[in-house]
């Protein structure tokens, strides 16, 4: 019996079913951790006041609870912002210290430019040039509304002035290429100059203007108080919103919860990176793996014919081959330091020396940038491709290419026309994988072109429209950024879940874009019958 | 063996023509001194036990041994007074002329109709008239037109053993060669898919030249008109299939097409 049992290997298949089970646990664990906390973050809490056995008072949102080590009793963690008033966003009570806990309902939350949210409730408006607001609950958000032309307004004079500016920059370059090149007297230059010079006493203008404008504005204020009295006057253009979760309805949350998604998706980041939208990171990220993929997937497929089926077999082959395999098990931050090393001191540094010598000592293409970024990452990714490459040219039966030879075809027209779109889904399942290890790297593009804000996206409408010496913004290294480098850990939290959700689900995206044109191919090609 | 020796005969007007054939794998030699002539447009089979040499005869015929590394060809073998080994040939010519079935049937992952017009999509036919009536054409030539003509744009995957083997001939016949090679195409087929192909190979008779490789006796003596038993990489006896079947010159050949050997 016993030997029966072991002979028809009922113990192996029980390993085998925990295996899966194992490991099917652990990624659904960390999914559900990364989803829960992720999806949660937009979803408005209600705020709490609590009352304090020293009769003070407290307002902010539970942010969790947990017994104190060694006892029965609880605490409670609250956000209270007012980083301004109080100097730190969290606070943690004992329970027993909370005499009354209520959730009054005109209790606003101011979310702010600067200093975080500020919790507490509305006393006074004081504005300038407006009607003046109906009462009621809605008066602050009306009042905020009726800003925004004039808010954008200061935001136009401000694209303004950036456009000056970079006319101002190119005035420069050229007039830094014509020193280099020792031209100083030209009559074009003298007309550069003049432009110049124009182009300052407008900006100069401008500039006054705005800070008119936006001192005008920002003496439209708000009077709030805290939960102990405390008042703090706002200006209402540094305010991003308000609401009042303790009386919001269900739809209203889900309004809410739709335009903070919004503003993660199209908005820029703000309060070093921890507020406000992620679209620069979303960009540099999805750009990058774009980019990495144009670089080095033709780069492997090529790489990987040529060792399948021009290379003659020898040993300089299996080194190679060995050389490839062994390519994919080095340490990304070993490929990143090489690519600082290679491509953007030693090749960019090179560019710039020949190409744009008038702007040394800035460097133009010897500094981190996307281009870089990209090739070190398709270095990586390359001998994956290779490899996949290879077996699935040599997973085709033999009797397949000597079918089409016999057909006189050529060996470049049996490759182009059978053996290729046979090795397809082979080639892009290789790409899949190559794919989500690129867009999960962090450590390679910290040092080769990632930088924590960018100032501009790499592509966008001004000549040359692709910009690829610039630096850009990563989901991966944000996550890292503000999860660890960030001063305020906790009030960045929620997004360090928020921002893995998303690099999450981009790579999903991305991977099953491709999975299903695989699977596409794979119905065309398949030697087996489908 | 000599070619004059007369267990071999001699073919007048040969349309293929060996003449002094060794080929070499590495330091083994595979065929030995092989001189010998095929009839224009007749069945020629190549009998033989295992490993005598007789399917790489028939692939030095297209060169298709050119794909093998480590081989080495001494003699000559022409094809209408032109030697087929000469550095200046167009092999690809030669292919369009010499067509070729393996033993294991290799149609493409394509679609039955793009089977068919592959080889002359490749020799640079675009004209979709000129394609669809060779295809038409060929799939009746190998009797699958009326098993497939409904389905001519589906998967050639989907076919049955026995038809994606006649869709490989009608694939061969499409690029119009001379000659088509046959390399144990019924080895690996039931008796009634054999059986169509063999009414096939006795259809196009006369008008190609067919060579074929057999293992089974009574299969080259049904469809063949001339056959050759080759064995260790020798040709023991070749002559008209009647008269070595019934009266063979050797003793060997006596032994193995009666059994005892082999």
């Amino acid at each position: 019996m016993s030997k029966k049992f072991w002979r028809q290997g009922e113990p192996f298949v029980w390993a085998t079913g925990l295996a899966l089970s194992l490991i099917l646990f652990l990624t659904l664990l960390l999914f559900y951790v990364v989803m829960a906390n992720g999806l949660t973050v937009f979803w408005p809490k209600k705020v709490a006041l609590a009352t304090l056995s020293d009769g003070q008072h407290l307002l902010g949102e539970i942010v969790q609870e947990e017994t104190i080590p060694g006892g029965e009793k609880k605490r409670l963690q609250f956000k209270i912002g007012n980083r301004d008033l109080y100097g730190l966003d969290f606070k943690w009570v004992d329970s027993s210290e909370i005499t009354n806990l209520s959730f009054p309902k005109e209790v606003q939350v101011i979310e702010r430019m600067e200093y975080g949210n500020f919790y507490g409730y509305l006393s006074e408006l004081e504005v300038k040039g407006l009607a003046p607001p109906a009462s009621g609950s809605n008066s602050l958000a009306q009042t905020i509304a009726a800003l925004d032309d004039r808010k954008n307004e200061v935001r136009l004079l401000g694209k303004k002035i950036a456009n000056i500016n970079r006319r101002v920059e190119l005035i420069d370059h050229r007039l830094a290429t014509a020193l280099y090149n020792k031209e100083e007297t030209t009559p074009a230059l003298a007309a550069l100059k003049g432009e110049k010079s124009g182009l300052k006493t407008e900006f100069e203008a401008l500039v006054t203007i705005l800070g008119e404008k936006a001192a005008a504005l920002a003496t439209n204020q708000a009077i709030f108080t805290d939960a102990n009295g405390r008042t703090k006057a706002i200006s209402l253009p540094s305010i991003v919103r308000t609401y009042q979760p303790n009386g919001m309805s269900f739809f209203a949350k889900c309004g809410y919860y739709l335009e903070r998604l919004r503003e993660l998706f199209f908005d820029e980041p703000r309060e070093s990176n921890t507020e406000g939208g992620l679209f620069p990171a979303i960009f540099g990220t999805v750009m990058l793996i774009f980019l990495m993929s144009i670089l080095s997937f033709p780069l492997g497929v090529l790489a990987g014919i040529y060792l399948r089926e021009y290379a003659r077999d020898g040993w300089l082959v299996s080194m190679v081959r060995i050389a490839v395999n062994n390519l994919a098990g080095i340490p990304s931050i070993v490929y990143g330091i090489f690519g600082l090393g290679f491509f953007v001191y030693g090749i960019g540094g090179s560019i710039d020396q020949f190409f744009f010598p008038e702007r040394l000592p800035t460097p133009t293409f010897g500094t981190g940038g996307i281009l870089w970024t990209s090739l070190t990452l398709g270095l990586l990714t390359v001998p994956v491709v290779i490899v996949a490459t290879e077996e699935a040219l040599g997973s085709i039966p033999p009797g397949i290419r000597e079918g089409s030879q016999a057909l006189a075809a050529t060996k470049f027209q049996t490759l182009t026309k059978i053996l290729l779109p046979m090795a397809s889904p082979g080639i892009l399942t290789g790409f899949i994988l190559a794919m989500a290890r690129a867009a999960g790297e962090v450590a390679p593009l910290m040092i080769t072109g990632v930088v924590k804000l960018a100032p501009a996206l790499p592509l966008d409408g001004v000549f040359p429209y692709l910009h690829l010496d610039r630096k850009f913004m990563h989901l991966g290294f944000h996550i890292y950024d503000i999860g660890f480098q960030s001063p305020n850990v906790e009030a960045a939290k929620p997004m360090v879940y928020v921002t893995t959700l998303l690099l999450i689900l981009i790579v999903l995206a991305m991977t099953s874009t491709a999975i299903y044109l695989r699977n596409k191919m794979r119905q065309r090609h398949s030697i087996v019958d489908v | 063996m000599l070619a004059t020796d007369n267990a071999i005969i001699n073919i007048d007007n040969p349309q293929v023509e060996i003449e002094g054939l060794n080929l070499y794998y590495g330091e083994s030699q595979a065929l030995k001194d092989l001189s010998f002539g095929i009839t224009a447009q007749q069945v020629t089979a190549l009998i033989g036990p295992s490993g005598c040499g007789k399917s790489t005869l028939i692939r030095c015929i297209n060169r298709m041994n050119d794909l093998v590394d480590g081989l080495r060809i001494e003699g000559v073998i022409k094809i209408d007074g032109e030697n087929i080994n000469d550095p200046t040939l167009d092999v690809i010519e030669l292919r369009r002329k010499v067509g070729m079935v393996f033993q294991k049937w290799n149609p493409f992952p394509k679609s039955i109709y793009e089977n068919i017009v592959y080889g002359l999509r490749i020799a640079g036919i675009q004209d979709q008239a000129v394609l669809d009536e060779a295809a038409e054409k060929c799939l009746k030539r190998a009797a699958l037109w009326d098993e497939v003509k409904d389905r001519l744009h589906q998967s050639a995957m989907g076919l049955s053993g026995g038809q994606m083997q006649r869709l490989c001939i009608a694939r061969a016949i499409a690029v119009s060669p001379e000659i088509i090679l046959m390399d144990e195409p019924c080895s690996a087929l039931d008796p009634r898919s054999t059986a169509r192909i063999e009414d096939l190979i006795r259809e196009l008779r006369g008008e190609y030249t067919i060579i074929i490789v057999t293992h089974n006796m009574q299969q080259a003596a049904r469809i063949s008109d001339y056959t050759a038993y080759m064995y260790l990489g020798e040709m023991i006896e070749y002559g008209p299939t009647q008269t070595l079947f019934t009266m063979p010159v050797k003793k060997e050949t006596e032994d193995y097409i009666t059994g005892r050997f082999g």
